[in-house]
């Protein structure tokens, strides 16, 4: 406490009020049917519970105002749940608060610091007992025992090895390769340069070998996204323009801030928006970022058309597709 | 006595044969709880872990946490004859085929939204009543830890599903995990076993989210509820209520009947809003794959921050020596929230080195008594809701006609403006606040009724306030700043006179007060 | 074209323009017996597009130019085809009430007539996509709603939301909600690409595909909730915020009845 002069004294703590029910008999008769109300009404909802899971189908459809339409088979359950749990709690709290004792009770604190000698003993104690190791003096011990503790901390670290492979070139590489097939996705088919109107987009993924499978991995890095402009719309370098094909690009659909799916084209503007975290990019410029948090282009796909006037790839991707990392070599 | 008295009475006796815990039951069933409604906000924590335990065991009877790709067959039409995961398949099993399964997830997931809210609103009063003070602040880590650890264990329950939207939020995860610089990508194929998505990582988590965490919380909560107990409940001040005592209800048996009470409330209540409210339709959103997405992509409420962080960040990469950092995803993704949790949880600490206080303390502070404390959490928040309203641009923008640029814009503005203008606001008010109740002490209440002085005046009579009231009011301490000089006695600088400065600074904002009634300003008044 | 002539003697070439050819007599003779079948005669439809183009003139020179050319502020309307008039005046988009980021549904203007005029006038300029037929719609029939839910995912959800409930797009400009959204309609801004929405080629989505596409819309449509309100189906914002209002909002109420004196 402060040492001023408190100019208000503590007046202590203010004397019992007694509930209704403390004094009058009635009063006390009646919280106690409130409290066996709540605790009806907890058991009804367990019935309305048992009801819904026993006799009302999980098809069954009703109409309730504001929600539309709903399950009644989850609708009853659910209720009926909450009917039966949350009374049971309301009951006992009434029961609490009207009937139990609710004389304000006053317990002590004591400071949790020892008193002054008793403290110094432990003190004491500890330099003591630390000095018959003798930490100190043992040198020798104390360095072997440290380097033995941070050793043994590599045998979890070693252990989790086998978790994954290492990276190597992997996050690099795609399965684009010369002469690739663009393929819808999904139907896999083939397209061709002519199916696709200006102002079109296809979602695209490297053809497969019929029967073949595509892990989710290998779309997380394939995923191709095709839009055709007008070729005049264009306002790129002579070497990203020769990539394109017809007016047709192709970028890569992974974003290059997170990875999620930049799909969001307004043709209008060519604009490309990732939904994730709004990195904006201008398809006319080469997917240059022009809003957001995202750094780089979305990597473009070289493409041309193969001897039967299918979209292919003419070449893998120039660069890592997705997310930065550490080793990628971003020059 | 009736029959029960008599049992438990036999029940104690037989305890007591066995263990000789007499006395010790005695003190603690005995023990004393303050009432406050705000005390409440950290058991349905507690409540919520619990039904989370509950209603999860109840789901991993029928999860399958597996990528394996099976075809769905199962009775949700719309997907039928789709490849998927396993676990995407068995959560549509729990929804559509298990009776009461859909419930229970709901439950599950409300009951998390719930236990991460009451977090939060528990931290928050913790903080602005000065709970964490001398002798709680390793309960105060804990917590700090307790909140870390629900938002990582909240965020893995959430990608467990695999689904479009949790998919999502994995591959944004890989992404935070590819970014760190040297062993990023090392870390990313150890956690996937390979590129993304592979087939190893909901396995993984699975066995995290339901195993490694649940222990540790386990183990935390048990911590920090031990502490509680040890060091009794702080309370609000009041008459009759000092530093030295703690006044409320005994265990046995009112706060036992309220406490267990409320347990089946804060269920009853997340059962309440699993019926009413559909959250997470994982059917709707389809299964996961990379080349896919849905407008409005979001993470639950208490990452929203961090992904408005990691929208509003700018675009910037470094490119040296064939080496990538992306600080766009390292600055909003790891450094801020580091500092931030890292200054939050040292907090007790600051505050203690630049007041000098290394008192005990159990009576709470009205956060208006301390308002550099309180601005500053105002403005801490303010920071966290300005994120996170950038986290949900994207709808905020369709629903109230905005531009996700203009939010953005605002948001990136903003998140440097707003926190201090509200510490400015904040601090302002509890000087208000403190200043309206010195005119209460001194002067009483308004009655609204008015009086004519024989002169012809109008005064309204005041009345004056009840001792109860004006001690509430008055009790706490105001401490001075601390006196640092930057030079000793012989007016050589001090070592460490920076740090000097900004301790004496620091003291000096937070004694800032309006100065409370003292015995002369009511003799004064009495001369009136 | 010079790239074209490359193949001209390419050994696929023959019967590739032999199918092409093939192709084309095919699809002139069916437009061409549909539109008989739209309008019994030349004489009528010659009418149509008169009519179509005084309205034309009246109501949307201004801005797309008296010979639709487009102007300053509006696109041409060369090549655009029936179904793009159908789908932009017949969901009230054009004309525009003013000039906003973006012509937003309302209220249709002309009726269907006008509508069908108009149509007939633009197309008349230049060909395009046509008005798709009503049994050409038929996606109850012709579709499949687990791949149409598949393709939307893929081609729709980005924009739409993975309910078709909508979504924000960059400046302003939004994806509009799909619920509620008549078939034809649907089907037409696919194969026209409106305003900001790319277009999807029927050799990318088949006429097949985009049917299921629409009957999953559909199915999402009259999905009822099956999980209890819906919340807008717009992912976790909404439940965020439930839960902190209603949810805690509930347990707070609940303790300070609790933390009160009973009287």
């Amino acid at each position: 406490m402060s040492n001023e002069i408190e100019a208000i004294k503590d007046p202590g703590l203010p004397a019992h009020v007694h509930r209704e029910a403390d004094t009058d008999p009635k009063a006390e008769k009646r919280a106690e049917r409130q409290v066996a109300i709540l605790f009806g009404i907890s058991a009804v909802g367990t019935l309305l519970l048992i009801f819904s899971y026993v006799f009302i189908p999980q098809d069954l459809f009703i109409f309730v105002p504001v929600m539309g339409d709903q399950n009644a088979h989850q609708l009853g359950l659910g209720l009926g749940m909450a009917i039966s749990l949350f009374f049971i709690g309301m009951g006992a709290i009434h029961w609490a608060k009207t009937l139990m004792p609710d004389t304000e009770v006053v317990a002590h604190r004591h400071e949790f610091r020892s008193p002054d000698n008793e403290r110094e003993d432990f003190v004491k104690t500890v330099k003591e007992r630390a000095g018959t190791v003798g930490m100190g003096r043992r040198s020798l011990i104390k360095k072997s025992l440290g380097a033995a503790l941070g050793l043994s901390a590599l045998s979890p670290l070693l252990l989790l090895r086998d978790l994954g492979p290492l990276p190597g070139k992997e996050l690099e590489k795609t399965s684009w390769k010369t002469g690739t097939r663009l393929v819808t996705d999904p139907g896999d088919r083939p397209i061709l340069a002519s199916d696709l109107e200006v102002g079109a987009v296809a979602q695209v993924l490297p053809a497969v070998a019929e029967g073949s499978h595509r892990a989710l991995s290998d779309i997380g890095k394939d995923a191709v996204l095709l839009i055709r402009l007008r070729p005049g719309d264009f306002q790129l370098t002579p070497e990203k323009l020769a990539m394109t094909h017809d007016g047709i690009i192709a970028f890569s659909k992974i974003c290059s801030h997170m990875g999620c799916a930049v799909a969001l084209y307004e043709q209008q503007t060519k604009h490309l928006l990732c939904p994730c975290h709004q990195s904006t990019f201008d398809v006319t410029r080469g997917a240059k970022v022009i809003f957001g948090p995202a750094a780089r282009p979305l990597p473009q796909l070289d493409i041309t058309v193969d001897a039967e006037g299918y979209l292919v790839a003419r070449s893998a991707f120039s660069e890592p597709v997705g997310p930065s990392f550490w080793e990628r070599n971003s020059q | 006595m009736t029959n029960v008295e008599k049992k438990l009475g036999s029940v104690a006796n037989y305890v007591d044969e066995r263990t000789g815990a007499a006395a010790w039951m005695k003190k603690n069933l005995t023990k004393v709880f303050p009432d406050h409604w705000s005390f409440m906000l950290g058991e349905v924590c507690l409540y919520s872990f619990v039904i989370l335990l509950l209603s999860g065991t109840f789901l991993t009877f029928w999860f399958d946490p597996s990528q394996r790709e099976v075809t769905y067959e199962g009775s949700y039409a719309p997907l039928q004859g789709l490849k998927m995961s396993a676990a995407y398949a068995s959560t549509l099993h729990i929804s559509f085929e298990v009776r009461g399964g859909l419930l229970m997830r709901q439950i599950h997931h409300w009951a998390a939204i719930i236990f991460m809210a009451a977090i939060v609103g528990h931290l928050l009063r913790v903080f602005f009543t000065g709970a964490f003070r001398k002798p709680r602040e390793f309960n105060w880590i804990l917590g700090v830890g307790l909140l870390t650890l629900g938002i990582v264990e909240g965020f893995l329950g959430y990608s467990l599903p695999d689904d479009l939207l949790s998919g999502t939020g994995i591959r944004i995860a890989e992404a935070i995990i590819q970014a760190l610089p040297v062993v990023g990508s090392y870390l990313a194929f150890f956690a996937f076993d390979g590129a993304f998505p592979g087939e190893a990582f909901i396995p993984r988590i699975f066995t995290v989210h339901v195993l490694l965490l649940p222990g540790a919380f386990l183990a935390l909560i048990t911590i920090h509820l031990m502490l509680v107990w040890y060091q009794k409940h702080t309370q609000f001040p009041g008459p009759g209520r000092t530093e030295k005592n703690v006044v409320g209800y005994p265990l046995m048996p009112t706060y036992m009947a309220k406490a267990g009470g409320f347990f089946f409330i804060v269920f009853g209540v997340i059962a309440f809003l699993s019926a009413v409210a559909s959250i997470n339709p994982i059917w709707l959103y389809g299964p996961y794959t990379p080349g896919q997405i849905s407008a409005g992509s979001q993470p639950d409420w208490y990452m929203g921050w961090l992904d408005g962080l990691v929208r509003m960040a700018p675009p910037i990469e470094t490119h040296a020596f064939g080496h990538t950092i992306s600080w766009n995803i390292l600055i909003p993704g790891l450094i801020v929230p580091g500092i931030l949790f890292t200054g939050m949880a040292l907090y007790p600490f600051i505050e203690s080195w630049f007041t000098g206080d290394k008192r005990e303390h159990h009576l709470l502070d009205r956060p208006r008594n301390a308002p550099n404390r309180t601005a500053l959490g105002v403005m801490s928040l303010t920071f966290m809701m300005v994120s996170l309203i950038n986290g949900g641009n994207d709808i905020i923008a369709t629903h109230f006609d905005l531009t996700i640029n203009q939010i953005m814009w605002g948001t990136r503005f903003g998140i440097f403006i707003l926190p201090p203008i509200a510490f400015v606001i904040t601090k302002r008010l509890c000087l208000s606040l403190q200043r309206a109740d010195r005119d209460l002490v001194l002067h009483g209440t308004e009655t609204g009724r008015l009086l004519r002085l024989p002169h012809g005046e109008f005064v309204e009579v005041h009345a004056p306030i009840s001792p109860e009231k004006a001690w509430t009011l008055t009790s706490h301490e105001q401490l001075p700043a601390l006196e640092l000089t930057e030079t000793d006695a012989r007016g050589v600088r001090r070592p460490g006179a920076i740090k000097n400065k900004l301790r004496a600074r620091m003291s000096k904002a937070h004694a800032v007060s309006v100065p409370k009634v003292s015995a002369d300003d009511l003799k004064q008044i009495e001369h009136h | 074209m010079k790239r074209l002539s490359r193949y001209r003697r390419h050994k696929a070439a023959a019967p590739l323009l032999l199918v092409i050819a093939l192709l084309a007599i095919g699809t002139t003779f069916s437009v061409a017996s549909a539109s008989v079948k739209q309008s019994s005669t030349t004489f009528a439809r010659t009418a149509a597009i008169d009519e179509g183009k005084q309205i034309f003139l009246k109501g949307c020179s201004s801005c797309h130019g008296l010979n639709a050319e487009g102007g300053a502020v509006a696109p041409s309307l060369i090549g655009v085809g029936a179904a793009s008039v159908d789908f932009q005046v017949g969901t009230g988009r054009m004309p525009m009430a003013d000039m906003s980021t973006q012509a937003m549904r309302k209220k249709p203007v002309y009726d269907a007539e006008e509508t069908a005029k108009l149509a007939a006038y633009v197309a008349s300029l230049a060909p395009g996509p046509a008005v798709p037929e009503d049994a050409v719609l038929n996606y109850e029939r012709d579709g499949s709603t687990a791949e149409g839910g598949e393709l939307f995912r893929n081609n729709c959800a980005m924009c739409h939301n993975f309910a078709g409930q909508g979504g924000a797009l960059t400046q302003g400009k939004y994806a509009p909600t799909l619920m509620g959204v008549e078939p034809k309609y649907i089907y037409e801004a696919m194969i026209t690409g409106p305003q900001s929405m790319p277009v999807f080629s029927d050799k990318t989505i088949t006429p097949a595909e985009k049917l299921s596409i629409i009957k999953w819309i559909k199915a999402a449509e009259a999905e009822p909730n099956l999980g209890g309100a819906s919340l807008g189906r717009v992912g976790p914002v909404t439940e965020g915020l439930l839960g902190w209002v209603l949810g805690l909002g509930l347990l707070i109420g609940v303790a300070v009845w609790l933390a009160t004196k009973a009287r």
